[in-house]
C-alpha cells in the first residue's frame, strides 16, 4: 500500500477493474449490448472499445439468451468472459441459460466442468425507469446453488471484486446498483482484487444490526448517522456475498446488538430479507431482545413518477423506524 | 418437409470413397446403439434405469455418420436424446450403462443419468435436457475456439423443436454474425414429443430457415449414414478453413416412443411401420449384402462382440457402488 489515493466513481472503478483483468489476462473478453461502440448504457465501458478492440469488447445483438449461452459456452472452452447484461429485468430472458446451465454444469457433469464466467448486471430503482428496468430480483439468484452472487457497493468492491469473480472457476453473477455509479470518492491508487464472499462491518454499533447490501448501504449508513444523533448506536453491515451468505459475521453482531433489521430493494415476500431473518431465528434466536424487523420495497411494481418510486423503495426514515421500533421506540 | 413417405433410395455410396472396413465400422456403430438402448429399454422396466429415458431407435445414422467427420480435439453438444452421440463419440459403453443406473462409475458419476451425459476428455458437453439450451453453449465454445486460434469444430445436435425456440434463432444469428465454427445439425424426426412438424411450425423447411441467417444449410435423408458422412465431412473441412457455421438438417424418425411414458396417440403404427422398412440399419444391410461386404458370418461375428461388449456393460454397472451420501453436496459452488 503506497497511502496514495485517487478521486474515482463507481462506474470509473468498475471500469478499471475491466481494464485491469483485460490487461491481466488474454483469456478475458466483455461482451453486451452496447458494450463497444457505445460505451455501456451506464457507461460503464466507455473508452473501452477503441483500446481493446471489437474481438474483446464484443457488441451483441438483443439476445440476452443467446449471448449469455454463449458466454457460458466460451467459459466452458478456456476463456473468461464477462457478461454484460444491462438490467437484471432483462435478465430474465437469459434465466434459462444461467440457472439450467452455468448453475448446474459442474455439479451435474460430476465435476469434469467449470464455468467461470463473470454476469454483472445493474439492479434497482431511482432514475424513474419504471417497472421493467428498476427491479432488484437478487435473490432469484441467491437462491440458486452452482452461483455464486454479489453486490459490490462500496468503491473499493467495484473495484475488487470483478478479477476474484473472474478467477474463481464458478459462475458469479455481480449486481451493480444503478444509483451507485455516479458516486464518487476516495481509493487507494494500488487498490486491487477483494474477496467476493464474506460481509464487512461498514459500522461499528451495539444497540441494533442494521444489515444490508447493494444500493441500500448508504441509505443505510444515512439512517445510522440518524440514530447515533437520537444516541443510538447502530451496525451496519454490508452482506458483500448474497450466495453464499456470511451467517459468522451476521449472528456474531446479532450476539452483541440482540436487535437486527434487514434493508433490502427487493420485494419483502420471498426476499433476501426474509432468508436472513430466518437464518437469524435459526441460530441466533434466543439472542433476540426484539423481533427481527424488515425495511423492504412495497409489493407493486416500480412506478415511473418520482414520488411513487420513492414510496415504493426502502428510504432512510422508514429505516430509521424499523430500528428504533425494535428498541421500543 | 412435407412427404409423408420415408425415402427409399439407396445409400448414396459414391459419395464417399467406401472401403469394406468403414463400412462395417459403420455398421458396428449403429448395432451398438441400437443394442445398447434396446437392453436400456429392458433394464428400464426391470426398474434398474429410472426417470426419463429417450431412445435413438432409428435416427443412429446422424450420430455415427457426423462423428465420422470430427477430430478428437472437436467438441460435441448434444440433446437429451444422446446415447447415440455419446457412444458414437467413443465415450465407453460400461460407464454410460453405469451413469444410466446413476452410478458412481458412471460419466457424470450418476448425478446426470440418461439425459446428462459428459466426457471432459472427449470434449462432449453434454445432453441439455431444455430444449435448444445446449445450442448457446456450442456457439460459446465455438467462440473461445476462434478467440484462442485453435481450429476445433464444435457439433451442435438438436432435434426440430427446439427451432421453435428462441435460443435457436439467437444461436444461428450470433454464430453467423461472428463466423464461428459450429456444425449445427437438426435431427428432424417430425414429432416434438407429439406434436408434428406441420402442427407447430409454419414454415417446415427447416434448411431454409436457417438459409435465412445466411449459413450454407441443406436438407438430406438422415436415415442414409453415408450421406449423413459425406455432408459431415465435407461441411467440417469447410468449418475448419474458417468458412463459418454450417447447418444440416437431417430429416429421419423416431421409431420408438418419445420417452418410455408415451403411449403414442399422435401417430399412426402403420406410419412407424413403413419407417422402419427404411430404417438407417436395415437399408445399410441391405445395401452392404448387395454389395457383398457383409455375409452371414461377419454379421454374426458383430453381434456377438456387441453382446459381449454389452453384457459386460451391465456387468459393470451393476457391480458398481453409488456415490455416497456425503458427497452430495461436493462439486456446487455457493
Amino acid at each position: 500500500m503506497s497511502g496514495e489515493t485517487i478521486q474515482i466513481t463507481y462506474r470509473e472503478a468498475v471500469r478499471a477493474a475491466i481494464r485491469e483483468a483485460l490487461d491481466r489476462d488474454p483469456r478475458v473478453f466483455l461482451m453486451g449490448e452496447d458494450v463497444g461502440r457505445y460505451g455501456g448504457c451506464y457507461a460503464v465501458s466507455q473508452g473501452l472499445y477503441d483500446d481493446y478492440g471489437p474481438a474483446r469488447i464484443r457488441d451483441t445483438p438483443l439476445s440476452e439468451c443467446g449471448f449469455t449461452g454463449a458466454g457460458i459456452g466460451a467459459a466452458l472452452g478456456g476463456m473468461w468472459p464477462i457478461v454484460e447484461i444491462m438490467t437484471v429485468n432483462f435478465s430474465l430472458l437469459a434465466l434459462d441459460q444461467i440457472v439450467n446451465n452455468a448453475a448446474t454444469i459442474r455439479h451435474m457433469s460430476g465435476g469434469q466442468f467449470h464455468v467461470p464466467v463473470v454476469i454483472r448486471m445493474a439492479t434497482g430503482a431511482g432514475k424513474q425507469l419504471a417497472a421493467q428496468h428498476s427491479h432488484s430480483l437478487e435473490t432469484w439468484y441467491a437462491h440458486v446453488p452452482g452461483l455464486k452472487v454479489a453486490a459490490p457497493a462500496t468503491l473499493e468492491d467495484a473495484r475488487g471484486m470483478l478479477w476474484t469473480a473472474l478467477t474463481d472457476p464458478d459462475p458469479v453473477i455481480l449486481f451493480e446498483h444503478v444509483m451507485l455509479y455516479n458516486r464518487a470518492g476516495t481509493l487507494a491508487a494500488d487498490a486491487s482484487a477483494v474477496p467476493i464472499t464474506g460481509a464487512a462491518v461498514r459500522r461499528a454499533g451495539t444497540d441494533v444490526s442494521l444489515i444490508t447490501y447493494g444500493g441500500c448501504l448508504f441509505k443505510t449508513l444515512e439512517a445510522a448517522a440518524q440514530l447515533a444523533a437520537a444516541d443510538i448506536a447502530a451496525e451496519v453491515i454490508d452482506l458483500r456475498s448474497l450466495r453464499p451468505l456470511d451467517d459468522a459475521t451476521l449472528m456474531a453482531s446479532v450476539a452483541k446488538t440482540h436487535r437486527a433489521v434487514i434493508i433490502d430493494e427487493g420485494w419483502r415476500s420471498g426476499s433476501l430479507a426474509a432468508e436472513v431473518s430466518a437464518r437469524i431465528m435459526e441460530q441466533a434466536f434466543w439472542e433476540l431482545d426484539a423481533p427481527v424487523g424488515r425495511v423492504c420495497s412495497a409489493e407493486v411494481p416500480i412506478p415511473y413518477p418520482k414520488h411513487l418510486e420513492d414510496a415504493a423503495v426502502p428510504q432512510v426514515p422508514a429505516i430509521v423506524a424499523a430500528a428504533k421500533a425494535t428498541l421500543g421506540q | 418437409m412435407t412427404d409423408a413417405h420415408p425415402p427409399d433410395n439407396t445409400p448414396q455410396a459414391h459419395k464417399l470413397h467406401l472401403s469394406r472396413t468403414h463400412a462395417l465400422h459403420l455398421l458396428r456403430e449403429m448395432l451398438r446403439i441400437r443394442a445398447f438402448e434396446e437392453r436400456c429399454a429392458e433394464l428400464y422396466t426391470a426398474e434398474k434405469i429410472r426417470g426419463f429415458l429417450h431412445l435413438y431407435s432409428g435416427e443412429e445414422a446422424i450420430a455415427v455418420g457426423i462423428m465420422q467427420g470430427l477430430a478428437p480435439t472437436d467438441a460435441v453438444v448434444a440433446t437429451y436424446r444422446e446415447h447415440g452421440h455419446a457412444l458414437a463419440r467413443g465415450l465407453p459403453m460400461d460407464r454410460l450403462m453405469a451413469e444410466m443406473y446413476g452410478k458412481e462409475t458412471g460419466v457424470s458419476r450418476g448425478r446426470g443419468g440418461s439425459m446428462h451425459l459428459f466426457d471432459a476428455e472427449r470434449r462432449f458437453y453434454g445432453g441439455s435436457a431444455i430444449v435448444g439450451a445446449g445450442i448457446p453453449l456450442a456457439v460459446g465454445l465455438a467462440l473461445a475456439d476462434r478467440m484462442q486460434a485453435r481450429t476445433q469444430v464444435t457439433a451442435c445436435f438438436f432435434g426440430e423443436g427446439a427451432v421453435a425456440e428462441g435460443a435457436f434463432h439467437e444461436s444461428l444469428n450470433l454464430a453467423a454474425l461472428w463466423q464461428l465454427p459450429v456444425l449445427f445439425v437438426c435431427e428432424n424426426n417430425r414429432y416434438a414429443m407429439g406434436t408434428a412438424l406441420e402442427r407447430s411450425e409454419s414454415e417446415t423447411d427447416i434448411a431454409r430457415k436457417a438459409a435465412g441467417y445466411q449459413m450454407p444449410a441443406v436438407a438430406l435423408d438422415g436415415m442414409d449414414v453415408i450421406a449423413v458422412e459425406a455432408a459431415a465431412r465435407e461441411a467440417i473441412a469447410e468449418i475448419r478453413n474458417g468458412g463459418g457455421p454450417r447447418f444440416l438438417e437431417c430429416r429421419t424418425y423416431r421409431f420408438r416412443a418419445h420417452s418410455m411414458f408415451d403411449p403414442q396417440l399422435y401417430r399412426d403404427k402403420a406410419e412407424v411401420a413403413q419407417w422402419k422398412q427404411q430404417g438407417p440399419i436395415v437399408r445399410f444391410r441391405r445395401w452392404l449384402e448387395a454389395a457383398g461386404m457383409l455375409d452371414a458370418d461377419t454379421a454374426g461375428q458383430l453381434d456377438a462382440e456387441i453382446a459381449q461388449a454389452l453384457a459386460a456393460a451391465v456387468d459393470f454397472a451393476e457391480g458398481s457402488d453409488w456415490e455416497p451420501v456425503a458427497d452430495l453436496t461436493r462439486d456446487v459452488a455457493g
